[in-house]
């Protein structure tokens, strides 16, 4: 069953709306439709031989041709080889993602405030999923501030700024060129003093490659915790479904840096599987907490293994 | 450790023998190899699969260069095959009567709106007058974004309150006319490649504003699926170029040769910085190399194959293969080696060679040293080192101005490299152990 979201709260599990659940599914199921090709059809669970080595190697060539990287494509395919009999497909490597990926994720938000820091490259999505993320949490009852600690980017702020509109959320902004740090500390700081729920902090998009950009963002952590010590709570590496072998790279440096705690994996809507979240697990252990399907509000998700497993092979999502 | 491709190629070919012709099973090894650096490097599956089997046939039967170890040959031809697949490299953009349209498109977060301020920036120094058109309406502050780089930079930016962006491009087109730009720069909003309305509407934006340069703006990180997103977009809208962004981190960039070699379409731009002057022209040679891992060990290869001469490498291998090793040959190596330029530089560019010079002091004025004091030998006694007995050093060391000690010492180095060079079955390249040498010329 598909994580809905009082649980990822941690709130009593409520009788999801189903809607929403479908209009995900819908989305993430369009995208796949769009590239069915003839391979990943012969991978569909029925027609999947395990007696025959083609099938096996075609699977592999599927997980590549996904961003699952040529080592992780082969501990995988190595790990499902080793079963005695393979019924479904999908099953089958449903689990085995599942075993990578750990139990159903959580956001750590027992914490008043609970603080989200939002990290990661140019470009992957940090500000859509800030918006998109309050308004989730708004959406539970809870009353959420967002911190435009991005400084550096032009308009990042107004941007910013519309999508705390859209959420319903409160907005901490600053003077353009201001330390990252001190917005993040400004945010915390009126979190505190607001008695709100959750403080979401977004930052500017940089490579990882860029050792004062890391070590900025290693400032912005560190004086987040010295305002409230335990926090941040929950620090988010927002990653684009598409990013190629990279993608390792990037987790391993912001991790070390920052101390990632899940990764946000986003535009799924499109056609890429985001396979390189596997590789990430299998070397940094690193969980994916929540998926984004699109640019509007309500496009965010719990990450559910299951529908994640089955789409990385071509076949629908459980249930459809 | 192996780090580069060329050390994991010599790995695999190690034992091949250096004058042996590349063949089918050592090539296949190879080639395994090469499949897995390029997948590593984000190239797409079936283009590997393809350029490995172009590059197979290519390496099959050619001879080893001598001066080379199999597995830089291999690099070599790898190298050279992608550079060709990768293109001429043509940065230039087409020119219309004026005003020029340049329309931006690509994905999401691909780096567009920076890329077109970087591109009218460039203009202008080209001697431009350029213009921008914000026509991304689907993302909140996208115009303010561009307005603000346009500031940065002291470029109009001709905004619309017009809800469509079909019509806010033909209106920036038409204001760009009557103000007297020649060119004119469009951002769009990213899109999907599997998005119809959006992408029908980037079919309408260009109908309306009629573009003589489409540029797909895509990210050097981009995986396996830049194929289908570049092949959708070309079906779409047809583009003409690519800009790679993000090409300051440390992605290898496969996705720019698989678009390349899907589409056909060169890369024309590489954005690597965040700063809006930091805009290059792209070099598919380098980004050959960025793609394989490789660095500067082609540049190495390339000097030592300027500084060969075949025949003097044949013979010296024949030599060196038996056994021998004369003092001519020795003032053959040190002359391939210092036509190839200042020493140090030079060979701590050989993968894992680097390390080894670390603690050494490879001196220029001791290797000229040592030279004088061969030149001083006759013929004879280069082809015969054996022949030296105490008389003929003290003449050699008058005649180079050295001492009767450092030519012993030359003498006893000559004998421990002819050892070595008996046992040599790695294939390493003729370079002369600056151990054995480092006594000698030192007072």
């Amino acid at each position: 069953m598909t994580l809905g979201w009082p649980e990822f709260f941690g709130d009593a599990p409520v009788a999801e709306v189903e809607e929403s659940r479908r209009g995900v599914l819908r989305r993430l199921r369009s995208g796949l439709t769009r590239t069915r090709t003839a391979l990943t059809e012969r991978i569909a669970a029925i027609r999947f031989d395990p007696e025959d080595a083609e099938t096996w190697q075609e699977l592999e060539e599927a997980l590549i041709l996904a961003d699952v990287g040529v080592q992780a494509a082969g501990e995988l395919v190595q790990r499902l080889g080793r079963r005695r009999r393979i019924d479904d497909l999908g099953a089958a490597l449903t689990e085995e993602v599942a075993g990578l990926f750990g139990p159903p994720p959580r956001l750590l938000l027992a914490e008043k405030p609970a603080v989200i820091l939002v990290v990661g490259v140019n470009g992957t999505g940090k500000t859509t999923t800030v918006g998109k993320l309050a308004h989730s949490l708004t959406a539970s009852g809870r009353s959420v501030l967002i911190g435009a600690a991005d400084t550096f980017r032009a308009a990042a702020e107004e941007q910013l700024e519309v999508w705390a509109k859209r959420a319903g959320a409160d907005f901490v902004g600053s003077n353009r060129g201001q330390d990252p740090a001190s917005v993040a500390f400004d945010a915390v700081e009126a979190g505190i003093a607001r008695g709100r729920d959750v403080v979401i902090i977004d930052t500017a998009g940089r490579l990882h490659t860029q050792a004062n950009l890391i070590e900025e963002l290693v400032k912005v952590r560190r004086v987040i915790e010295r305002r409230l010590p335990g926090a941040p709570h929950e620090t988010l590496l927002v990653l684009d479904a598409m990013t190629g072998q990279n993608g390792i790279q990037q987790a391993r440096v912001f991790s070390e840096a920052v101390q990632v705690t899940g990764v946000a994996l986003t535009k799924l809507d499109g056609t890429a599987k985001g396979g390189i979240v596997i590789p990430i697990a299998y070397d940094l252990g690193l969980p994916v907490k929540l998926i984004g399907v699109g640019e509007a509000l309500e496009d965010l998700r719990p990450f559910d293994a299951g529908d994640f497993a089955r789409a990385l092979v071509g076949m629908a999502p459980d249930g459809e | 450790m192996f780090d580069t491709l060329a050390d994991k190629l010599q790995g695999v070919l190690g034992g091949l023998r250096r004058s042996g012709r590349l063949d089918e099973e050592t090539i296949g090894k190879a080639m395994r190899e090469i499949r897995l650096a390029l997948l590593e490097a984000d190239v797409n599956f079936k283009v590997v699969k393809q350029f490995v089997e172009s590059v197979r046939e290519r390496a099959l039967g050619q001879d080893v260069l001598r001066s080379l170890t199999p597995g830089q040959q291999v690099v070599k031809i790898v190298h050279e095959e992608l550079t060709a697949l990768m293109g001429q490299g043509d940065s230039r953009l087409a020119f219309s009567r004026p005003p020029t349209v340049i329309l931006m498109v690509g994905l999401q977060g691909s780096g567009k709106t920076t890329a077109s301020a970087k591109l009218a920036l460039r203009l202008r120094k080209d001697g431009k007058n350029p213009a921008l058109v914000p026509a991304d309406l689907a993302r909140p502050a996208a115009i303010e974004q561009l307005e603000q780089l346009g500031k940065q930079i002291q470029i109009p930016v001709y905004r619309s309150e017009l809800r469509d962006p079909v019509a806010v491009a033909r209106a920036g087109l038409e204001r760009a006319r009557l103000d007297g730009h020649d060119v004119l720069i469009i951002d769009t909003a990213g899109r999907l490649h599997v998005d119809e309305a959006l992408m029908a509407e980037l079919v309408a934006i260009r109908a309306a504003t009629k573009p003589t340069n489409v540029l797909l703006v895509l990210d050097a990180m981009t995986g396996q699926e830049a194929v289908t997103v570049a092949e959708a977009f070309q079906a779409h809208v047809a583009f003409d170029g690519v800009i790679l962004t993000k090409l300051d981190g440390d992605a290898r960039g496969g996705a720019a040769l698989s678009v390349k070699a899907v589409t056909g379409k060169p890369i024309k731009f590489a954005s690597v910085g965040e700063k809006l002057d930091q805009l290059e022209v792209f070099h598919p040679d380098r980004m050959a190399s960025r793609i394989l891992g490789m660095g500067d060990v082609l540049s190495l290869i390339e000097k030592a194959e300027e500084a060969v001469e075949a025949d003097e490498a044949a013979d010296l291998e024949r030599r060196l293969r038996s056994g021998e090793f004369t003092f001519d040959d020795f003032l053959s190596s040190y002359r391939m080696l210092r036509k190839m330029g200042p020493l140090k530089g030079l060979l701590s560019m050989i993968p894992g060679f680097g390390k080894q010079m670390e603690g050494m002091n490879v001196d220029e004025r001791q290797m000229a040293r040592v030279e004088a004091i061969i030149l001083s030998m006759t013929p004879q006694e280069r082809r015969v080192p054996q022949l030296i007995n105490g008389s003929r050093r003290l003449r050699i060391a008058r005649g180079s101005g050295s001492t009767v000690q450092e030519v012993n010492q030359l003498l006893n180095a000559r004998k421990q490299m002819q050892k070595m060079m008996k046992n040599l079955g790695k294939g390493k390249m003729p370079a002369l152990p600056p151990q054995a040498l480092g006594r000698v010329g030192r007072r």
